[in-house]
């Protein structure tokens, strides 16, 4: 999609009729994001059970460290056999595995996935660029602290982390949504301002919506 | 193989020829008859693939200096031509109608180094610093150390506990 595709304008109908079109409205909610608050705790607490033994990751591959996923999915380390599995699409996924380094055009693809997951939704942030920007950290285009422009449950350090780390990161994540600690999308949703200027301070041309799913 | 230099320099007298050891070649041309220079390797010698091209940025003399690089694979020869073009309000012929692929190249040059290839297909886009609004990146007069930490967020250094400290603090107070 080009940036004129988001432009507003009127097509022809195939009747011969003109429809005005503005795909920014259309296609995109801009609605701000809400805080879910649990509805009986009880109830919630089974839910999270649920959640943590049933994670959908988003295959997307940010840096080097997607590499480490394809032998986590093969026979060798299985991480289905956790109830982790792998997703095609955000809409499908819970799980944002950001793998390595992120420059800033990977970052404006990266907010707009992580917008499009439905919540709850958890991001596990790959090695030592995610956290201060490991042999990254003079660079012009890359950013140099995750937790920044998106809530970051669990860090795996490392450069790369083995897919046994990664493993034992899930294995945390897992504990941290059953002790219901899992709210990353709850505080994006509370802290939404101060993540959208240090989104907007470093994406110079910013041509999304606020906030899109 | 002198017979490939004894031609160059008498088709070019302008350019400079050397040899850095068998198989690599280099030649030094003015701006104005590089891109001749360029279609008679392809055309006549057979020069038909170009590896690379690319820039190094020469502050002190004040100028660029753009390579690129040609292999013969049937004679498996590289050369290296160079020229160097002035600083302020770089400008180069394009090379696209040569080889395609060069265009990506001279994209990549104008984004990273500013120089310009008037009639490149989508020079102007952005390629992979996307609304870069400082100079660019890669001339050795932008501090890419103080523009990250202008920007990017670093994380403060961890706290550290000298041990030589941190008892003389805890034994002598008064000391310091």
């Amino acid at each position: 999609m080009s940036k004129s595709d988001l432009e507003k304008r009127t097509v022809m109908s195939p009747d011969g009729e003109p429809i005005e079109i503005n795909p920014l409205q259309d296609y995109f909610c801009d609605a701000r994001p809400k805080v879910h608050e649990p509805v009986l705790p009880i109830f919630e607490k089974f839910l999270n059970w649920a959640r943590s033994e049933s994670l959908w990751v988003l295959g997307f591959g940010t840096g080097c460290g997607a590499i480490e996923m394809r032998p986590l999915m093969t026979p060798r380390f299985d991480a289905y056999r956790f109830g982790i599995q792998w997703r095609p699409t955000p809409r499908q996924s819970s799980v944002f595995i950001i793998s390595g380094y992120l420059s800033v055009k990977t970052l404006k693809r990266v907010i707009r996935s992580y917008e499009q997951m439905q919540n709850p939704k958890f991001v596990i942030a790959l090695g030592s660029c995610t956290i201060n920007g490991g042999m990254y950290w003079d660079s012009y285009n890359t950013i140099k602290r995750l937790d920044h422009y998106l809530p970051v449950d669990v860090y795996i350090a490392g450069c790369m982390p083995r897919p046994e780390a990664i493993l034992a990161g899930f294995e945390k994540l897992k504990e941290l949504i059953r002790q219901g600690k899992g709210e990353g999308a709850n505080l994006y949703a509370k802290n939404f301002d101060w993540y959208k200027a240090n989104q907007k301070k470093i994406i110079k041309d910013w041509d999304i919506p606020d906030y899109n799913w | 193989m002198n017979t490939l230099l004894d031609n160059i320099k008498t088709v070019f007298p302008n350019a400079e020829v050397w040899t850095q050891r068998k198989g690599l070649y280099h030649m030094s041309i003015p701006k104005e008859q590089l891109v001749t220079l360029v279609t008679h390797l392809k055309e006549v010698e057979g020069y038909l693939h170009l590896v690379q091209l690319t820039a190094v940025d020469w502050i002190e003399k004040n100028q660029f200096q753009l390579t690129y690089i040609l292999n013969n694979p049937n004679k498996r020869i590289d050369i290296m031509v160079k020229t160097f073009i002035p600083r302020d309000n770089p400008t180069m012929e394009t090379i696209h109608h040569l080889w395609e692929q060069a265009a990506t190249y001279q994209r990549e040059l104008r984004e990273m180094f500013g120089i310009d290839f008037p009639g490149s297909p989508r020079v102007d886009k952005p390629f992979i610093l996307e609304g870069w609004d400082n100079i660019p990146p890669y001339r050795r007069d932008f501090d890419t150390k103080k523009y990250a930490e202008e920007t990017y967020f670093p994380r403060p250094g961890r706290e550290t506990h000298d041990p030589k400290e941190y008892m003389k603090k805890k034994l002598y107070p008064d000391e310091i």
